[in-house]
């Protein structure tokens, strides 16, 4: 059992309360999910500029760290999200590569990811979650069944720009994906099967598939039990397997789309009451995106 | 109990979960003997789970909202409304009574049960009636995939569509369907509508006040192939 939350905003006027709305779903999810969590939030981007979100031992020096490489940097915890220029890129993922203590959670230009281990309020207070703003954003709580409870083994995975996946089941073929995978240079931190459906979509990416096409693809490749929230700079897609044992519920009104796990966690947006509600059906690729 | 007041003989108790617990709730109902606070109204219960079950008191109650998991479970002999959407597992193993949801059914609705009726006014999603052993379910909208899995008794009024696979590896439940079916699944068939189908549906037509006639229908039942092994029917396996 995991739970999954996630919430785009039609209404620009919303923004400023996507993190606080993000994170009251989240901690309504907590026994759905106690042993850790994660969300990935789509902020302001700088034209030219790439976003990466670094993860470090607590209380590490980032600011020494963008300092040196005249990156903009903002501290959340143990995360901290730089900005650069896109051509200092480089030399930030080098900085990293020689630091072992550092690893690059997400990269992008919007997207900022935080997870880490422990109840999903906690989670969301040490990142300041309530406090952020975007477009949209999806987090998850985990309740581990593949791979061992760890900030790594946390979700969203991201293995592509602005690109993340929440999953709620288990893959049976992961390990064979992930031999398939590894032959077409696709790079992977976990043991975790989520892990892999999220090198899947962006392999497929990668090739020049569309996301719809990618969703759509992982339904033939994928062996398993799933229900996905994928994020993506422009916005999020929906899939569940074809047999769809893992809930979902979705609420849209004029102001936003809003998933689920469960209808608790959608109790308490502004307009619920009026909302249209209806669950994802089997085997549908859904996606809600902005005009990029 | 503080928390529930009843207001007068003609008016229903008023259990507010914003102000008491489920499991306060669950008690007071579960220790019901049908003399005496026999209409119930429950405020606020926001999607929670496992609301209003094991009932074995003829009461009735409204349940004003969504709810979550498993509501009305085992319910043997209460009339219970919901006026919002039901989550996973409504009034799954109902032994008696009546469960009518306003709204929606999530997966799994009036699962494994033995007996009563559940209207559903909206649509059910998956596994609606999956494994009924007795119950009579209506659903005015459309129902989702599997729906019927291993249905043993009862019947089953479905006023839209049917999801893939409908009444796989069914047993005797009888399936009315006015919708179209998006496919059948193991061992179940279409079946002539006998009199004895035609007085069942009405009935239930009537009972959950459902504007169709019995002729708009088709009849699914099971067609027996898989009760035992025969090397014929290797390939229905």
């Amino acid at each position: 059992m995991c739970g999954i939350v996630g919430l785009f905003l039609k209404n620009r006027a919303l923004e400023a309360e996507l993190g606080q709305l993000t994170s009251a779903m989240l901690t309504v999810m907590t026994d759905r999910g106690p042993d850790s969590a994660g969300f990935a939030i789509y902020g302001k981007g700088v034209p030219g500029h790439v976003k990466m979100t670094l993860r470090g031992p607590p209380d590490y020096d980032f600011a020494e760290l963008a300092a040196a490489l005249g990156a903009g940097c903002t501290v959340h915890d143990d995360h901290a999200v730089f900005s650069l220029p896109e051509g200092n890129a480089a030399a930030l993922r080098a900085a990293v590569a020689s630091r072992p203590e550092l690893g690059i959670v997400a990269t992008g230009t919007r997207m900022e990811l935080f997870k880490g281990v422990g109840l999903p309020e906690h989670v969301s207070k040490r990142f300041g979650l309530e406090k952020m703003s975007g477009t949209h954003a999806i987090g998850h709580t985990r309740m581990a069944t593949e791979s061992a409870v760890t900030t790594n083994g946390a979700h969203p995975f991201s293995t592509g720009p602005d690109q993340c996946l929440v999953h709620n089941g288990s893959l049976s073929n992961h390990n064979d994906v992930r031999r398939r995978l590894m032959r077409q240079r696709m790079v992977f931190e976990t043991q975790n099967d989520t892990e892999v459906a999220a090198g899947f979509l962006s392999w497929k990416l990668r090739e020049g598939a569309s996301l719809s096409e990618a969703l759509g693809s992982a339904l033939d490749t994928l062996d398993g039990f799933f229900t996905f929230v994928v994020g993506t700079e422009t916005g999020f897609g929906v899939l569940r397997d074809p047999v769809s044992c893992k809930p979902a519920v979705m609420a849209e009104t004029e102001d936003y789309v809003a998933f689920g796990s469960e209808y608790r966690a959608l109790a308490d947006l502004p307009g619920i009451a009026k909302a249209h509600f209806f669950e994802p059906k089997p085997a549908k690729v859904y996606l809600w995106e902005h005009a990029a | 109990m503080s928390t529930a007041v009843k207001l007068s003989d003609s008016t229903p108790v008023v259990f507010d979960l914003a102000n008491a617990s489920l499991r306060e709730l669950n008690v007071a109902l579960q220790g019901l003997d049908g003399l005496g606070q026999s209409a119930w109204s429950i405020l606020n219960p926001r999607g929670a789970h496992a609301l209003a079950v094991g009932i074995t008191a003829a009461v009735s109650l409204s349940i004003e909202g969504h709810v979550g998991y498993y509501c009305a479970g085992m319910n043997d002999g209460a009339s219970i409304t919901i006026t919002g959407n039901a989550g996973p597992g409504v009034a799954e193993n109902m032994m008696s009574g009546l469960v009518h949801v306003l709204g929606d059914a999530s997966q799994a609705a009036g699962a494994t049960a033995h007996g009563g009726l559940l209207i559903i006014e909206g649509n059910a999603s998956g596994r609606c009636g999956i494994s009924m052993k007795g119950i009579d379910i209506v659903v005015k909208g459309s129902v989702g995939h599997m729906s019927a899995f291993m249905a043993q008794s009862g019947n089953f009024v479905i006023l839209g569509d049917a999801g893939e696979a409908l009444g796989d590896c069914l047993y005797e439940a009888r399936i009315f369907v006015r919708g179209e079916v998006a496919s059948l699944g193991a061992d179940c068939e279409e079946k002539a509508m006998t009199e004895e189908d035609r007085i069942i549906l009405r009935n239930l037509l009537k009972k959950s006040g459902a504007k169709a006639e019995p002729a708009e229908f088709k009849r699914y039942g099971s067609a027996r192939r898989l009760y035992h092994f025969h090397v014929d029917n290797a390939g229905a396996y």
